[in-house]
């Protein structure tokens, strides 16, 4: 089967409903490439996910433009975790099981068995779906990038919903 | 999310992007990716499944040391088993799924309402 062309499908739904085309980034250079300065297996490694997540006890997400971020300690019961995200109905699954999104159990599991070093003490959460490319920019990147200076991080794993 | 990925890979800091959605992938030319043909919301496995989750993820990881060309998309192994969410996906017509775009924060119970307001 081919993947499904998300952007293609939701650009004319959104044009069937009289609404303008969402902006999705597109690069128009090749990326940057930093080599991994370590083995994974001696790595710090520091975990984004664009899921909304947050856990119980925090302040949930709103959905415009919300630029914070939230910070998931790695050691979190799985059964504490939270979505809230403008897609939600992309996390139907997730509220059930959110290590389906955030998967804690198997992070935790790969660092036991060597597979990466070490990982850092949170996972850093934010809530994706953010119109403004700028905010984007100038307002959650640095958040982001402050939080993995903090945790010493040697390698990033992004994880979108 | 590939704008963030760009952004720290320019800082030194080596990324990989794990996502369930090829062509916003390619739009955003991440310098790692891994494309898992899983339903948007299971980027990381099946519910309820710790083995599928634990391969994803042991199968993505590999992709930081294999990824040798900027811009490259491993694409996963890993199979669904039922494609008929696909045609839902891929509509062309149908509802506007996202929920208003409202500041309040939009708490999964009543009950993280009162714990985090620390009522």
């Amino acid at each position: 089967m081919e993947p499904v062309r998300y952007i293609d499908a939701i650009t004319q739904r959104y044009a069937s409903l009289g609404y303008a085309a969402y902006r999705w980034y597109v690069a128009d250079t090749p990326p940057p490439f930093a080599p991994l300065k370590k083995k994974l297996s001696q790595s710090r490694m520091g975990v984004l996910t664009t899921s909304g997540c947050y856990a119980a006890g925090q302040v949930a997400f709103h959905y415009k433009d919300d630029a914070s971020i939230r910070l998931i300690p790695m050691d979190t019961p799985v059964d504490r975790l939270r979505f809230a995200h403008i897609t939600e109905n992309y996390l139907v699954d997730a509220r059930r099981d959110p290590e389906c999104l955030v998967p804690l159990t198997a992070l935790r599991a790969l660092r036991d068995d060597g597979v990466v070093g070490a990982l850092a003490d949170s996972v850093i959460s934010c809530m994706g779906g953010i119109y403004s490319q700028r905010r984007v920019r100038e307002e959650l990147i640095p958040q982001v990038e402050g939080v993995f200076k903090q945790q010493a991080i040697d390698v990033a794993l992004l994880v979108p919903m | 999310m590939s704008l963030a990925a760009r952004h720290l890979e320019a800082l030194g800091i080596p990324t990989l992007c794990l996502g369930s959605a090829l062509d916003i992938l390619e739009a955003g030319a991440p310098p790692r990716a891994v494309f898992v043909d899983y339903p948007l919301g299971h980027s990381t496995g099946k519910p309820f499944d710790r083995a599928d989750q634990a391969r994803v993820l042991r199968a993505a990881l590999r992709a930081f040391e294999t990824i040798a060309t900027p811009g490259d998309i491993t694409r996963l192994g890993a199979a669904w088993g039922d494609d008929s969410w696909r045609a839902q996906a891929a509509a062309t017509r149908g509802d506007d799924t996202r929920m208003p775009r409202d500041t309040s924060p939009q708490y999964q119970t009543e009950d993280d309402r009162r714990l985090a307001e620390g009522g």
